[in-house]
């Protein structure tokens, strides 16, 4: 079966020396996938090539078939990161949402209540329908990434990417933003994200992609997320811990981190009672773990 | 409103309102695009390279219009293509490419010292010395730029949002730069000689930045910074008029005033917002 996506034998670099060396990589329709990789692996060059946005040096990347080169505009749905989005930009969250459909909506500057209405459609398929008037930069985190899902879903297209779609976010909203993206997929969507949230991965996405230059490993978390596999990924020592069916990665901590050099942790809200600080023997049982800290996304 | 009507019984006078309404809005409507790309700093750049092109239309015994606006033209698209081709940014592409076009113009006016030409008026502007043909080419000019900007207006706005994004859902960024960059020279030109080389970047930016201070929506953001161009160019030939000052200094003066009115609107705004917030957090 022909891949949705087909990555070949690519190698790129800005200069002479390249980011990507030889990548492989292929997404099946109806795949969800996520690149993970340290800073400077080529995880955003490698989206950029299969926007079509970067052109290889060497090899191709197809969709369908056919060499990505913006003849297949509105086939794919990019949600950028949100660091990029120019956040005091004169737009309505309705406005931006149109944007997604600029292929289709003609000449002028007027949209039609057609297009409005499929705006509305989508923006409630998010649950932020009732934000449509307001300026992006009075919205949440995870309010704004809905936004720019919005915009990719309106284009109706093949193949969704994100890049760091939960960076900058804080837990919860990006726990929410992985389960809106894993419903998406289950009703058919193709996804391919970067993240560097490794346990939101583990935990959401059902396909990994290890880079770092070269695709180091890919295959489900169970058989990606392994020590070994990581550690060679990061070029850093990494523990995978397995614990009820979860999959939890952490660094090893740093001897500096050891407890007896901390100071006590505060529980509570320090000005309930000025200069009276809740002890840490005071905490609730299994609140504070006293093996090394690592972070459970859910 | 003898005041008003008086300054009506000259043809100079005349001429003079009409071309610096036209340029008030044409320099409104495009600087919004320029302002909200973070590329203020175009306007002043490329009506020097323009300079450069009237000169070399001047020895070459070219059309003013077609000779520097083509010049014009290249340069932007020179700017812009260095930006996208290399890792040089948008300030230094602007100062070296712009700055060099205008040593040109500088380096032929002092090797043909026998210019009978004055280009006292391309720098400074000669509002006053404008004919009804001029008016006419301002005023088409203008309209085939509105034109341009309704037709492609989902397209302009999307790709000055963020031109990479853009291109990924179909907009042909390439050719929106190319057409913008085209716009731009034809408005430095019908500006130039409202306003002259070392004003139009004032006209350009100003209307535009005032405008975003007032509204957060970038229909009414154009809408703005057009009404605060038109206003500022009629009020500022009535002044300089009245008071017997250049009109172009005049009209960038009342277009700084309006900034300032906006500014200070746009402070108190926040202020009142932020006392607002307060109470809801008590």
């Amino acid at each position: 079966m022909q891949p949705l996506v087909e990555v070949r034998n690519v190698t790129f670099g800005y200069d002479a020396t390249p980011v990507l060396r030889n990548v492989s990589l292929h997404l099946h329709r109806g795949q969800f996938a996520a690149l993970v990789g340290p800073s400077g692996a080529g995880k955003t060059s490698l989206l950029k090539l299969v926007l079509g946005v970067l052109q290889p040096m060497h090899g191709a990347a197809l969709l369908d078939g056919a060499p990505i080169d913006g003849r297949q505009a509105g086939r794919i749905g990019y949600v950028p990161q949100l660091e990029t989005v120019d956040w005091n930009f004169p737009v309505t969250v309705e406005q931006v949402v149109l944007m997604g459909r600029v292929r289709r909506g003609g000449w002028g500057p007027w949209h039609g209540a057609a297009a409005r209405r499929e705006a509305h459609a989508v923006l409630a398929r998010l649950e932020i329908d009732h934000l449509a008037r307001r300026h992006i930069r009075a919205l949440s985190g995870g309010q704004q990434q809905r936004v720019f899902l919005a915009r990719a879903l309106i284009a109706q297209p093949d193949l969704l990417v994100l890049d760091e779609p939960t960076s900058g976010v804080d837990l919860r909203t990006a726990e929410n933003i992985l389960h809106l993206l894993a419903e998406l997929n289950r009703q058919g969507m193709t996804i391919l994200m970067t993240t560097h949230d490794l346990n939101a991965a583990a935990a959401h996405v059902p396909w990994i992609v290890c880079l770092n230059r070269a695709v180091i490993a890919e295959g489900a978390p169970e058989t990606i997320f392994t020590d070994a596999i990581l550690s060679r990924t990061y070029g850093s020592e990494m523990l995978v811990i397995r614990k009820d069916g979860l999959l939890l990665v952490a660094q090893k901590p740093h001897p500096h981190t050891h407890h007896d050099i901390l100071p006590a942790p505060v529980l509570g809200h320090p000005s309930v009672e000025v200069g009276k600080s809740t002890p840490i023997d005071a905490a609730p049982p299994g609140a504070l773990n006293e093996e090394p800290a690592y972070a459970v996304v859910r | 409103m003898q005041w008003f009507v008086e300054p009506f019984q000259y043809e100079f006078f005349r001429t003079g309102l009409s071309v610096a309404m036209l340029a008030g809005a044409l320099c409104g409507l495009l600087g919004v695009y320029i302002v909200l790309r973070g590329m203020s700093y175009i306007g002043h750049g490329l009506s020097h390279a323009i300079f450069g092109g009237a000169v070399i239309s001047y020895v070459m015994q070219w059309n003013f219009y077609l000779g520097a606006g083509l010049w014009g033209f290249l340069t932007a698209v020179l700017i812009n293509q260095t930006v996208r081709r290399t890792r040089i940014g948008a300030d230094a592409a602007i100062g070296v490419i712009t700055t060099a076009s205008f040593a040109v113009g500088v380096a032929l006016i002092s090797r043909y010292r026998r210019f009978t030409q004055s280009f006292d008026a391309a720098l400074f502007g000669n509002i006053l010395g404008v004919t009804w043909e001029e008016v006419a080419v301002v005023g088409g000019i203008a309209l085939l730029v509105g034109l341009v900007i309704l037709l492609f207006y989902k397209q302009l706005l999307f790709t000055t949002f963020d031109s990479e994004v853009a291109q990924v859902y179909g907009v042909r960024t390439q050719w929106v730069d190319t057409l913008f960059a085209l716009a731009l020279a034809a408005a430095i030109i019908a500006s130039m000689q409202v306003l002259g080389v070392t004003l139009i970047a004032a006209a350009l930016v100003i209307p535009a930045i005032t405008a975003r201070l007032l509204t957060d929506s970038f229909g009414r953001m154009m809408a703005y910074a057009v009404a605060i161009g038109v206003t500022c160019g009629a009020l500022g030939m009535y002044l300089s008029f009245y008071i017997d000052v250049a009109s172009g200094a005049t009209i960038v003066l009342l277009q700084a005033a309006a900034f300032a009115v906006a500014l200070t609107i746009s402070g108190l705004r926040h202020q009142a917002g932020q006392r607002l917030a307060h109470v809801h957090v008590d």
